[in-house]
């Protein structure tokens, strides 16, 4: 599979406080990708550094052969990343439509294209479908999220991140949200998943980084990273036997 | 947009009697309409950066006085035409607005709202100083318009301020629908959701101050040649930053018609109180909008909660279980 975005190298944080040290992450065209790791590993800076909303002082970051590092934001979107930020930050105010349809914000294709892809993503979370002209306030926390993801889809990605996609939500809901993205990567969607709950995040991941004081400790194919003693014990709280 | 009959009908109502009233009216009445248009224009070009983006903005007097004091000083230079001189005071203040604007719009909330209250300090001592120029602490006058009477003038300060708040209501409408307005929407409820979104948000936000500054510049270059006379103190006086927020507070913030109803509403209470406690004037209006506030923190839209919240302070001080929560229930 072709390296859809090969970050190396990367440091950044936030004015004075440096987070990352020499990152390096790879995510492959067509696969999921989780991030793990503890609080305050640097995870959510990570996706932050990604996507341009947090500064990095030193690496490269190559999307489809090109290198994002010191873009804005917006540019970045512009060529494919979308990033669905931790605590699903929607708009209050606007129906879960209009939160959906902002997604889509820097597009020039058409209505007709959008359309479709709003079709697209009410098919995958029915839900939403239901609560299409609701304020998304009213939302419950498993439909914000199915919306953040859902925003996040109408920007029609390459590569999807997601920031902590079971925080606050019960397991319930977060094996519906799991089979909803397995379905969206079946269609060809690359993801790139922060996740605390490591059992889940590597079960719908290929491939696992996982992060630890602003480094990448350890990477590898899921199913190794599952079997991997420190892993069991340092995430899954499984002692070595 | 489906629009109900009455709002039709109160529209149509509002129209006929704003045509009628310079043939009718006295000059005080028709004087004091044109205050309501200016504070109309005010208060909706204030809503474009503190309602529709939400950044607390005190820079309205700045944009005000800058209006007043180009197209004053123009006036004084040049033959050329009033609105020429008006839209070159417009021109003026939306170019300070576009100097100042990438700098002050990277500050968020409390730092972007002091930011803002200095730049009318600063240009206050700037006009103060550059004697030369703006004729300092001496003040402004302005040429009269030629040799029409009292009446004519009234009703030439009326139409072009009326003008004026049309403008400017038509300009924040037009914003409001735009791509422009959905992306200020999202800056006020979370602006970091609206950059994960490849929202350019300075941009957005520079261009909904400049749009702020060119329709308070505009009223602030009417203003000037209406009065005939500006000094630095009137011209960029803080009251007038202050005034359109506690309008568009009173009206309903971050809509099209809260501002221009709250105008109104706060020059009927301020010309009532006025008239009514002369000595103590300023402090029963302060009394009044803190109330207002308190009760209506949504506008006057809000009035049935600020009525329920009465009723729930009422029943609390009837019963004794004063929070209104339910007793906790004790496991046995």
């Amino acid at each position: 599979m072709v390296d859809l975005l090969k970050a190396s190298g990367l440091c950044g944080g936030y004015g004075d406080v440096q987070v990352l040290h020499d990152v390096a992450l790879t995510v492959k065209a067509g696969e999921i990708v989780c991030l793990i790791g503890s609080n305050g590993a640097g995870k959510t800076t990570l996706l932050r550094v990604l996507s341009g909303m947090a500064k990095s002082t030193a690496g490269s970051i190559l999307f489809a052969d090109q290198d994002l590092r010191g873009l804005p934001a917006q540019e970045i979107v512009r060529r494919g990343i979308a990033h669905v930020p931790e605590g699903r930050r929607l708009f209050a105010g606007m129906t879960v439509r209009e939160n959906l349809l902002m997604g889509s914000y820097l597009r020039g294709d058409g209505r007709a294209v959008i359309n479709k892809d709003l079709d697209f993503v009410l098919a995958t979370f029915p839900k939403l479908a239901e609560r299409l002209h609701q304020d998304a306030s009213t939302l419950s926390g498993g439909e914000q999220q199915m919306c953040a993801i859902g925003r996040g889809l109408m920007a029609n990605p390459t590569l999807l991140m997601i920031d902590e996609l079971s925080l606050g939500l019960s397991p319930k809901l977060v094996g519906e949200l799991s089979k909803a993205l397995t379905e969206i990567n079946r269609a060809g969607q690359s993801i790139l998943l922060v996740e605390q709950d490591v059992a889940t995040a590597l079960r719908l991941a290929s491939t696992g980084f996982v992060l630890d004081t602003g480094r990448i400790v350890l990477s590898g194919p899921s199913n190794e990273l599952v079997a991997n003693p420190s892993v069991r014990e340092a995430y899954l709280g499984m002692t070595a036997a | 947009m489906k629009r109900s009959p009455i709002a039709i009908v109160g529209l149509g109502v509002l129209v006929l009697v704003v045509i009628i009233l310079p043939f009718t009216a006295t000059n005080y009445l028709l004087r004091l309409t044109t205050i309501a248009f200016m504070y109309i224009a005010l208060a909706s070009s204030w809503n474009i950066v503190g309602g529709f983006i939400g950044y607390p903005s005190f820079a309205t007097a700045a944009f005000f006085g800058i209006g007043a004091y180009a197209s004053g000083i123009l006036r004084g230079a040049s033959s050329l035409p009033l609105p020429a001189t008006w839209l070159f005071g417009a021109a003026a203040a939306t170019l300070f607005s576009l100097l100042v604007g990438p700098a002050i719009l990277r500050l968020r909330g409390h730092y972007f709202a002091v930011a803002s209250l200095v730049l009318a300090a600063v240009l206050r001592e700037i006009t103060n100083a550059a004697t030369t120029l703006t004729g300092g602490g001496m003040g402004l006058n302005l040429p009269a318009v030629g040799a029409i009477n009292v009446d004519v003038q009234t009703r030439l300060y009326y139409v072009s301020m009326l003008v004026a708040a049309a403008l400017t209501i038509g300009l924040a409408t037009l914003i409001w629908r735009s791509r422009l307005g959905w992306a200020m929407r999202c800056i006020e409820q979370n602006e970091d959701a609206a950059i994960v979104l490849g929202v350019n948000t300075l941009a957005t936000k520079i261009l909904g101050f400049a749009a702020s500054a060119a329709t308070a510049g505009l009223v602030g270059a009417i203003y000037a040649t209406w009065i005939g006379y500006i000094d630095p103190t009137d011209a960029f006086d803080d009251l007038l930053s202050v005034k359109p927020i506690i309008m568009a507070f009173i009206g309903g913030v971050g809509t099209i018609f809260g501002p221009v109803a709250g105008a109104i509403i706060f020059l009927v209470l301020e010309e009532f109180v006025w008239r009514n406690v002369l000595n103590f004037h300023a402090g029963i209006l302060g009394i009044i909008i803190v109330a207002l506030l308190v009760f209506m923190p949504g506008g006057i839209g809000s009035i049935g909660r600020g009525i329920e919240k009465l009723r729930a302070y009422g029943r609390a001080g009837r019963t004794s279980d004063i929070s209104g929560a339910a007793p906790p229930v004790v496991p046995s």
